[in-house]
């Protein structure tokens, strides 16, 4: 890790400029972080879906954390992990993302009994209407769309496979714009 | 030069004689008070030296145990901090030194008579803990946080020789925990504790044991339990013990019965003195609500430890009306701080933790409405520690509008060097209100993006500054400059990957000498700047901390300090030492 670093000419805003890319947002993406981040670019939306996603997944893997940063005395780092490891044995959380929302939140599956139980915490948490799930048109008409990320990769409609496939397969969520979700799910 | 106080000096600066003037002295209890007063002349010196019955040593290579036992024989109390703070980071090998051990040495000699000691940042090992426990005879009261090199099996030994022991507080430590039977070390007719707190530790103690031991102590009035504690255990100690005013409860997600809830709930009803509540490891909604009669007189509330949602906060708050001191993560949210704006009109000092330091995906758990929202409705607010993903210029500015009080500002902005993401603009205005609002400003930690005008502004405004804590920030010497130049009253800077050089470093130069430490790491140091430093200012040692593989004439991490023992001995082969001498 090199030693810091003399801005040229003021302060290179290109470098550092931090653009939050949402997922499937369609904003350019720009670098993110600063020369100490080793961070490789945030792949453009032209990209397809799933080579994106496998680029980010293999991100996640090869980003080196800056020792020591953020701030956090080890003592509260342990404690978390902790509570965080128990959490992944005992729960099943999942990472949903709603495009244009500016965050995103973890749900552990396991609290839900099906997909209608599923759908109205999603409804609720993130305020929107999924409509009605057709095996033939999928949620047909609505401005928002769940869909989830398979173990393979893939990505589908929430509904489409058996409740029990579905928790064991889902590995993310993202509720999608209706627009963008022609095309997807089984059986198209 | 006798100092001896047996000679009364007929000078005019006194007409007391010495016991007199001890007695007065003995009165200001404040280590700054104390140190001034020994400053007017010998006589006050002198008094001073055998009154003074506390002494807090904040870096405990400034002075040697040798010193302080001569000056004040007749100490009961001695706080030590070891590390440099970066070490809680990891930034400091382990074997780095602030051992312990050769003060009790000393002190078994000099001060056989000692009471208290309280450690931060030490190294301690069950060698000395046990040579403590069994050369001090009077010993009371010990508190270890942060600190690393011992076992359970030392606390064994503490238990079991110590027997007037009031206090026994061990916190946040690297401690090697090999099992709980050092509680069943304390006798059986063993009742003086007044402090526990074993939050730190994993194993569990002995059942039965603990609620013998609180029920003995009448007078205890701490009680810091462990993650692995029960809610049961919980309970019946809290029948047992009603006059506690700080406790830490255990974990708190196991699932209660109506009539357990209930029996729990009755409990803390009892406990009409409780000011202080920590610990609630995985708190379920359900059960917090067994805590609010425990609430009403509750000053400070330590829930960094759960993920809180915003809902169980703002159910929570309302039963705190005297609220001072809060502790979240930032799962409560924006809206959770919200909450806290609106149900806390007393609040003094927030910090909020993040849940998932590590994960960059999580964002916008806490933002800058949220550090807002708490501004408006807590106009108290003189401390703040926020770690977030994002933040404005404007929210800082609003918040040190509505609150010009702040003592300590502590702002990480958790991805480096991060700018306003509404306007892309640094964030030295951020930082610049604060500066400007806050004349009482004693702590300040900046982060985001930030160019030297930042610190032009620090050195302008921040004239009690007395500690600042700097990362990936600045674009050039300069940056450093204008803080050595300004901040007169700066006793404590840390600076981390920021391109500060050699001529940043040299600038302090009339500085160094009053400040207690300077650290620096991963910034454009040589070891020739060190050596400069070194050979201009003799009286600081100037250490250096070689990385594996780093370049020959890199400074990796330099340490400063200011010291009357001269550069030390115990340093390990990575810490290369530069003495003027």
């Amino acid at each position: 890790m090199e030693g810091g670093v003399a801005y040229e000419n003021g302060l290179n805003f290109k470098a550092t400029e931090l653009t939050l890319g949402l997922p499937g947002s369609g904003e350019t993406e720009g670098q993110g972080g600063v020369r100490n981040n080793n961070k490789r670019p945030m792949p453009t939306p032209e990209t397809n879906e799933e080579e994106s996603q496998a680029h980010k997944a293999a991100d996640r893997g090869s980003r080196a954390q800056i020792v020591g940063w953020p701030p956090i005395r080890s003592y509260r780092k342990n404690s978390l992990q902790a509570k965080n490891s128990e959490g992944e044995a005992s729960g099943m959380y999942v990472k949903v993302s709603m495009d244009g929302a500016p965050y995103l939140r973890k749900i552990d599956l396991k609290v839900y009994r099906d997909y209608p139980e599923l759908l109205k915490a999603l409804e609720a948490m993130f305020k929107f209407a999924a409509g009605v799930y057709s095996e033939r048109e999928g949620y047909k008409g609505s401005e928002y769309v769940p869909t989830y990320e398979d173990k393979d990769g893939d990505w589908m409609l929430v509904g489409d496979v058996p409740w029990d496939m579905f928790m064991s397969s889902c590995k993310r969520l993202r509720i999608m714009k209706g627009s963008e979700a022609r095309g997807l799910g089984c059986g198209v | 030069m006798d100092l001896s106080p047996k000679q009364s000096s007929p000078s005019e600066s006194t007409r007391f004689p010495d016991e007199v003037l001890e007695r007065v002295l003995a009165l200001l209890t404040s280590p700054k008070d104390r140190n001034a007063v020994s400053l007017v002349c010998k006589d006050w010196y002198t008094a001073d030296s055998w009154s003074r019955r506390h002494v807090f040593i904040g870096n405990c290579y400034s002075v040697s145990p040798e010193i302080v036992a001569r000056r004040f024989p007749r100490i009961r109390s001695v706080t030590l901090k070891g590390k440099p703070r970066f070490s809680d980071f990891n930034l400091v090998p382990d074997n780095w030194g602030a051992d312990v051990h050769s003060w009790l040495l000393v002190f078994a000699s000099g001060c056989p008579f000692l009471e208290e000691l309280r450690l931060k940042r030490m190294r301690v090992t069950d060698e000395s803990l046990e040579f403590l426990a069994l050369n001090f005879p009077n010993f009371r009261a010990l508190s270890l946080l942060s600190c690393d090199g011992f076992s359970t099996s030392g606390l064994a030994t503490v238990a079991t020789h110590c027997k007037n022991l009031t206090e026994l507080d061990i916190q946040e430590n690297g401690i090697e925990d090999l099992s709980g039977d050092w509680l069943s070390c304390f006798p059986e007719n063993f009742n003086t504790l007044e402090v526990l707190n074993f939050s730190n530790l994993i194993t569990d103690v002995n059942p039965g044991v603990l609620e013998r031991l609180v029920s003995r102590c009448r007078s205890l009035k701490v009680l810091k339990l462990n993650r692995t504690s029960s809610l049961d255990r919980l309970q019946r100690l809290l029948v047992s013990a009603p006059q506690l005013t700080e406790l830490g409860a255990g974990s708190f997600s196991e699932e209660l019965t109506l009539q357990q809830h209930a029996e729990l709930k009755y409990a803390f009803g009892l406990c009409k003195n409780l000011s202080v509540l920590s610990g609630f490891w995985d708190a379920s909604a359900l059960n917090l609500s067994a805590v609010y009669p425990a609430c009403s007189r509750l000053s400070f509330l330590n829930m960094s430890y759960t993920a809180l949602q915003s809902p169980e906060l703002a159910s929570l708050l309302p039963h705190c009306p005297c609220l001072r001191r809060l502790w979240v993560l930032d799962s409560v949210g924006d809206k959770g701080l919200e909450a806290v704006g609106a149900n806390c009109p007393s609040l003094e000092e927030i910090r909020v933790f993040p849940t998932d330091p590590f994960d960059e995906d999580m964002l916008h758990t806490v933002t800058e409405s949220g550090i807002v929202a708490v501004s408006q409705g807590c106009p108290k607010l003189h401390y703040i520690l926020y770690f977030c993903r994002q933040m404005t210029n404007a929210a800082v500015a609003t918040v040190v509008r509505n609150c010009p009080d702040f003592t300590h500002f502590r702002l990480c902005i958790m991805n480096p060097g991060q700018p306003d993401h509404t306007t892309n603009q640094p964030m030295d205005e951020a930082f610049g209100a604060v500066v400007k609002a806050c004349k009482k400003l004693k702590r300040l930690s900046i982060s985001g993006l930030l160019t030297d005008l930042t610190f032009k502004y620090i050195g302008e405004y921040a004239k009690n500054l007395e500690a600042l804590s700097v990362a990936f920030a600045g674009s050039s010497d300069l940056g450093m400059q204008y803080v050595m130049e300004g901040c007169s009253k700066l006793k404590k800077l840390e600076i981390r990957d920021c391109p500060f050089g050699n001529v940043a470093l040299l600038s302090g130069l009339e500085r160094y000498e009053s400040m207690r430490s300077l650290w620096m790491s991963a910034c454009n140091v040589t070891i020739d700047g060190c050596r400069s430093l070194a050979r201009e200012m003799p009286r600081l040692n100037v250490e250096v901390m070689k990385e594996e593989g780093s370049d020959d004439c890199k400074a990796d991490k330099v340490y400063v300090y200011r010291t009357v023992a001269g550069p030390r001995r115990d340093a390990p082969p990575s810490v290369l030492t530069f003495s003027g001498l």
